[in-house]
């Protein structure tokens, strides 16, 4: 994945750089909104990361131009301003996701990988994991042929899962995405919801999908 | 400037000024056009009655000649308050009349002449005006006929002296009455000017003057008393909220610096520097989620949430914070139900709201249900989530089974930090109940704790938005 990360702050740019590489990634730094717009313009890369305050244009107005250009390149925004207003004020401007500062880098890393892999664009109907069968139409579920009933909730958790299986998915997408709430829950909510959804589709089975991924989030994959 | 200079620039005196120029030369116009009037009127009068006579004496002329028109016009002459007559010779020597002396060259000037005359029996007195008319008879003879303009000078006299005394008194007592009026004006405007700037000086607790008359200057006084104390309001908000973060902050951050200062003391392999290194992000985690909740909190309490406010259900939130806290509850043996039978539309800040209902539902949750499964008396343990409508508010309120809150401790909950000492040794940042409480407060409601026989309920009291018409 080639990112392009525009941050005026030497110490994070570096940071990010260095560990989005670490991970088998290609990062490039751009110091400022003039910049890092030259660099969006040029090359092409599957995720920018855009800093909102940044010196000579600010990171809005960088997405927005690049939006008003056909650029269509996700971009997910870091902002110390964490507010819903903000965040809304952030994805009208052209932003595909939004993240307030500070934050972790599995965080960061999880949401630029689900936008990277989102270019794809296909909207398909049955999503499959294994031998799991998640029909977004009928609102059934199997696996291995045999139904499993979900109540409405946990079958949109399965559901989001399922659309970035492979991809290491957080808690805090989880509460966006599945519930649309936009603040932290003190305590890990989620992480009852997934052993419930867990004990419902990994049970009994063989082979676990649904994996904890310590420090990060939740993946389902089939992990042949 | 001084202080004629003010009240000169005001705008009640330009008002006034412009006012009584208009009403001066509306009078002024009256005044010229009902002089004129009267004059042309007057005149009037006169030509019509010099016509009549001089048609009258030219048929005398005609039925007896000059003799007869000589005695005709003396027996008029004579009559009191008579017109003027004189009747010449074509040479000018007067055969008959009251016209003593003429201006030169009258006679030679048929038709209408004002001018100067003297009366015949008077020679050596005043000049007088007249209006006259000279009619040529046929045989060379001359006829003038005439009125004095006394009466019609003295009339336009009286008329133009009336109007420029009443045009005097009219100035000044609008000169005046504008002076007096306007620095009445002017003292409430600088009784206002003054206090403001004793406000801007620092006195913040300082407002406006209000006379009591309800005018227009009693309402922007009111109003802008009302703006004064959501400014203080504001400031000192501010002021606590920066006190307390600074407070609050430090001790967390100690513990973190000390923590680490501890490791590099102590720790003597990787592992335990690997360790420590956890722990300080756990930390540092923990400091941000308090840090970024008590922003939330101060973002309540000054009031700068009210721009994400909409209009939403307060039951929807209340189903969903809910469904989302279910399956911890079950998990601790808590039963979790959610009762919110109608809509309860609420005008406020969506975010804000889930939240503090959902700190609620974690803290009735932590502490809500005495240790192991099963309430005070046997029962299983519950927690009732509620969106109902009472009258004209909206009550979003949480009920738990647990050991609940005694009230003498009711008040110091909801501050921030207060961990009370049931619940000291559980995890959590002792800030879920302030922020309800902002959130309350900054919706125009409050938090009330409440006993909930056995137990703790919490309510968040809501004012009920106005209904809209039921949309899809």
């Amino acid at each position: 994945m080639r990112l392009l990360i525009i941050e005026d702050d030497r110490d994070a740019a570096d940071y990010l750089a260095k560990a989005f590489r670490e991970v088998g990634h290609v990062a490039d730094l751009a110091a400022d909104g003039e910049e890092g717009l030259a660099q969006a313009l040029d090359g092409q890369y599957d995720v920018l990361i855009v800093d909102r305050m940044l010196p000579k244009l600010d990171g809005l107005t960088v997405i927005g131009t690049l939006r008003s250009k056909g650029i269509e390149t996700p971009a997910l925004i870091l902002s110390a301003l964490g507010q819903v207003d903000d965040r809304v004020k952030g994805l009208r401007a052209g932003g595909d996701d939004y993240l307030p500062k500070p934050y972790s880098f599995s965080e960061l890393l999880a949401r630029t990988e689900v936008l990277a892999r989102r270019r794809g664009g296909r909207e398909e109907t049955v999503y499959r994991v294994g031998d799991l069968e998640l029909d977004r139409l009928s609102h059934q579920v199997t696996r291995a042929g045999d139904e499993i009933v979900l109540q409405p909730r946990e079958f949109r958790l399965l559901e989001y899962l399922m659309k970035h299986a492979g991809q290491v998915v957080t808690r805090t997408m989880l509460l966006e995405n599945v519930w649309d709430y936009h603040f932290d829950p003190q305590t890990n909510v989620i992480d009852v919801h997934i052993s419930r959804l867990r004990s419902k589709i990994d049970k009994g089975f063989a082979q676990a999908l649904l994996h904890t991924v310590r420090g990060a989030g939740y993946v389902i994959r089939d992990s042949k | 400037m001084t202080a004629l200079g003010k009240l000169l620039r005001t705008t009640a005196f330009k008002l006034t000024l412009v006012y009584l120029t208009v009403f001066a030369l509306f009078a002024a116009f009256l005044l010229v056009y009902f002089a004129w009037n009267t004059r042309r009127l007057i005149t009037e009068q006169i030509t019509q009655t010099v016509d009549a006579e001089i048609t009258g004496l030219a048929e005398q002329y005609r039925q007896g000649g000059i003799r007869r028109l000589v005695f005709v016009v003396d027996a008029r002459s004579r009559r009191p308050g008579s017109s003027l007559y004189l009747v010449t010779t074509r040479a000018g020597e007067g055969l008959a009349g009251n016209v003593g002396s003429l201006a030169t060259g009258i006679l030679e000037t048929p038709g209408w002449t004002e001018t100067a005359y003297r009366r015949l029996d008077d020679p050596d007195g005043a000049e007088h005006e007249a209006l006259i008319r000279v009619f040529q008879l046929p045989s060379g003879f001359r006829l003038l006929v005439g009125r004095d303009l006394e009466e019609r000078e003295r009339l336009h006299d009286i008329v133009l002296a009336a109007g420029r005394w009443s045009l005097a008194i009219v100035i000044v007592l609008g000169v005046a009455g504008g002076f007096f009026v306007t620095r009445r004006v002017l003292k409430r405007v600088d009784a206002m000017t003054d206090t403001t700037r004793k406000i801007m000086d620092g006195d913040l607790a300082g407002r406006l003057p209000i006379a009591g008359t309800g005018d227009e200057l009693d309402r922007l006084a009111t109003n802008l008393n009302a703006m004064l104390e959501r400014i203080e309001g504001l400031m000192y908000g501010f002021k606590e909220v920066s006190d307390n973060i600074a407070h609050d902050l430090k001790t967390p951050l100690t513990r973190l610096r000390n923590r680490c200062e501890e490791a590099l003391r102590l720790a003597e392999d990787e592992s335990q520097y690997r360790a420590a290194l956890e722990s300080t992000i756990e930390e540092s985690d923990a400091l941000i989620r308090t840090f970024n909740a008590l922003l939330m909190i101060a973002r309540a309490e000054s009031g700068q949430a009210r721009d994400g406010m909409t209009e939403f259900d307060a039951a929807e939130i209340a189903r969903g914070v809910g469904e989302l806290y279910e399956p911890l509850a079950d998990e601790k043996g808590i039963q979790l139900k959610v009762e919110a039978p109608a809509a309860a539309p609420v005008h406020g800040n969506r975010e804000l709201i889930s939240q503090a209902l959902a700190n609620l539902v974690d803290n009735a949750i932590k502490y809500g249900a005495p240790d192991g499964a099963g309430g005070a008396n046997g029962a299983a343990a519950e927690i009732v989530v509620k969106a109902v409508g009472d009258g004209d508010r909206i009550l979003l309120a949480v009920a738990d089974g647990g050991h609940g809150i005694p009230e003498a401790d009711r008040g110091r909950a909801v501050e921030r930090f207060v961990r009370l000492e049931q619940s000291r040794s559980k995890p959590g940042s002792g800030l879920g109940l302030s922020l309800a409480s902002a959130v309350a407060r900054l919706h125009g409601g409050e938090l009330k704790l409440e006993d909930n026989h056995p137990g703790l309920k919490t309510v968040i009291s809501l004012p009920r938005a106005p209904s809209v018409a039921a949309a899809s």
